[in-house]
């Protein structure tokens, strides 16, 4: 292709998509806007609030799920920490930010998994698509979201589902394939229907697998929070995103470890929630 | 335990007994079977169907009568399609031609919902390597027929203890799949499948993954339910021992096809070829035939009453304490059929020196 015809090309998608933005992007950000007041609303809850409330009600919901003192324990020790050195807000908004892109992704990826499962052609469609997803570099698609949405919390968050919703989409796949076809012969001998047998035997014993898959896909939320502060969505991307551009070493430190201790608790009280709901695999003959 | 065959079926109080035909049954494996079936009931062998069109033939008109309350084994090595015929009764693989009917119910003609209902009703499984639910508690296991019905929990609570307990489990309840042993977890498989209550038990090898010992025991528990439950039983098998215990009547399968069926006294007194003769030489005879088959007819005479349905050791353990040499055979009401010589038991009880003449063939496993 010579390069006057590739001009033509990109200035013709760009005009396009420019025409497209005015029209309806306005539309687009009404659409998104419950989203926004929504992120708004949980980020204040979390930074508004009186900390030892906040921190109270953390820990509750960590003892919730992991029903661990270790992992209760140590959550606080990390909250702590971070509140000692300053960074309680910026944390508390990344909090927000991750708990409402997490719950989105494994709200949306757990339904395309199980579809996925059971059609061996929308996998084969799928699959190409998700690898897209995780290996185009965020800033290219950053840009039509931020031509159509402006900068802020939603595209911010939308960015990140993109990024981190293939795990959960893949695993949730996989676990459902790899369960033994003779428990499923067994579930439909005794005339289980499709949503029994998806429910009371698929889903229970893919959940080591599916679990796998939120943890990954927690992980790739988080790892989204710098990336996604350059699109002004606020937490510790922000300060993270400052030290770079200042050479502040240590405060660069500091922000990208309160990213590490909030990833570290999200995974350890996620797992144990996975492994409580598997009680069955822990007990062996013998 | 050596009397396991005279078992005679009893009218269950709580399931109707029903009876499985099975009529002009043709299986065959690949992507499109419609277009062999023709060929294959011209006489294409499996060789054949394999190597010039790649399917594979699962059965070729297969005919089978399973009596209503009796135990019907299909015995058959691996590859022979005793796994795919099970698996016609309740629909788990489609027939490419033939008839199934449970009772007077036509199986092929049910829609998708008439099915499931079908399966949970009248056909309960259990499987080779158990196929528990390993997430599910035993109690969980036991219930989930009467929980896909949609029985309520109190229910089928009741029901699954019951039959726990039935098959000596009482106490791991709570316990999940993998902290039993084998044998104890097939007994689950039982609980699971009797828990159902339905007419029809299909066993698709249930005890071949156990270790002699336990699997004798799981038949002979088997045997002592089907007294009080008279249930119509398919059992498949490799193991002609197992076979020859448990089965009311045997069906013998070698690639696809039936080669033999009757009681197990009638395959082994005649067997229909070679094959099977060679299959059923290492039999402890003096075990399966029974005086009735060896009754000559003639007046009482002086010696021990045996009932025709006695195995010949048990005959001959009987004679030899009396010390007499010749025996009665009588009904069970005690009507003479005719007497029978220990030397024709002693001659019955020794195998065949050579199986007949036919050169031994592949059993094409």
């Amino acid at each position: 292709m010579n390069s006057d015809t590739l001009r033509q090309l990109r200035r013709f998608v760009d005009m396009e998509f420019r025409s497209f933005t005015r029209e309806y992007g306005g539309m687009l950000e009404k659409l998104f806007e419950p989203l926004g007041d929504f992120l708004l609303f949980s980020e204040r809850l979390l930074t508004q609030s009186p900390w030892p409330m906040v921190l109270a009600a953390i820990l509750f919901a960590v003892w919730v799920t992991s029903r661990s003192l270790k992992i209760v324990l140590g959550t606080a020790a990390t909250l702590l920490l971070i509140g000692y050195f300053g960074m309680w807000q910026d944390t508390m908004r990344t909090l927000a930010m991750i708990v409402a892109s997490t719950l989105t992704a494994l709200t949306l990826g757990l339904p395309i998994g199980i579809v996925m499962s059971r059609s061996d052609r929308l996998q084969r469609w799928l699959t190409p698509a998700l690898d897209v997803m995780q290996t185009m570099p965020s800033f290219v698609y950053l840009i039509p979201v931020v031509m159509i949405l402006g900068i802020g919390r939603v595209p911010g968050l939308l960015a990140v589902v993109v990024y981190a919703i293939p795990p959960i989409i893949r695993f949730t796949n996989l676990g459902i394939r790899l369960v033994a076809k003779d428990v499923l012969e067994a579930a439909e001998a005794f005339g289980a229907n499709g949503l029994q047998k998806l429910f009371q035997v698929q889903l229970p014993l893919a959940l080591p697998t599916i679990m796998g898959g939120v943890n990954q896909t927690i992980m790739m939320a988080l790892s989204m929070v710098v990336i996604a502060s350059m699109i002004g969505v606020p937490g510790l991307g922000q300060p993270v995103l400052k030290a770079i551009s200042n050479q502040y070493f240590t405060q660069g430190v500091l922000n990208g470890l309160a990213i590490v201790g909030i990833a570290i608790v999200f995974d350890r009280a996620s797992q144990a929630y996975g492994k409580r709901l598997q009680r069955h695999l822990e007990a062996t003959h013998e | 335990m050596n009397s396991a065959a005279t078992i005679t079926p009893t009218a269950s109080t709580e399931t109707p007994q029903v009876g499985i035909s099975l009529r002009n049954l043709y299986k065959i494996f690949g992507p499109t079977p419609e277009k062999f079936i023709g060929a294959v009931r011209e006489g294409m062998t499996k060789q054949e169907l394999l190597d010039k069109h790649n399917h594979v033939l699962g059965l070729r008109d297969v005919n089978i009568d399973m009596r209503p309350g009796g135990i019907q084994v299909v015995m058959g090595l691996s590859g022979s399609g005793k796994s795919t015929l099970i698996r016609h009764i309740n629909r788990l693989i489609e027939p490419t031609a033939g008839e199934i009917s449970v009772g007077d119910v036509n199986v092929l003609e049910l829609g998708s919902r008439a099915l499931r209902k079908f399966r949970g009703e009248m056909t309960s499984m259990v499987f080779q390597k158990f196929a528990l639910f390993p997430h599910y508690t035993i109690l969980e296991n036991t219930e989930y027929g009467l929980r896909v019905k949609g029985i309520s929990r109190k229910k089928r609570h009741e029901e699954a203890m019951r039959w726990i307990e039935r098959v000596g489990l009482s106490g791991y309840e709570k316990k999940y799949p993998n902290q039993l042993s084998g044998g104890m977890q097939q007994r689950v498989g039982l609980a699971r499948a009797l828990a159902n209550e339905t007419p029809i038990l299909l066993m698709d090898e249930a005890f071949s993954a156990l270790d002699p010992l336990i699997r004798t025991d799981m038949q002979t528990i088997l045997l002592d339910l089907q007294q009080d439950l008279g249930k119509t039983i398919v059992f498949i098998t490799h193991d002609l021992d197992e076979a020859l215990r448990l089965g009311d009547r045997i069906a013998i399968l070698r690639d696809g096809e039936v080669i033999q069926q009757g009681t197990g006294q009638e395959i082994i007194l005649s067997p229909a070829d070679a094959y099977i003769a060679n299959f059923v030489k290492n039999v402890n005879r003096g075990r399966v035939i029974r005086c009735r088959a060896l009754a000559q007819p003639g007046e009482a005479i002086d010696g021990p009453n045996l009932n025709a349905n006695t195995v010949l050791e048990d005959a001959a353990r009987i004679m030899n304490a009396e010390g007499k040499d010749q025996a009665n055979v009588v009904t069970k009401r005690g009507r003479l059929i005719g007497t029978v010589a220990l030397s024709a038991i002693i001659g019955a009880m020794i195998p065949p020196q050579d199986p007949p003449q036919d050169p031994p063939q592949d059993p094409g496993s």
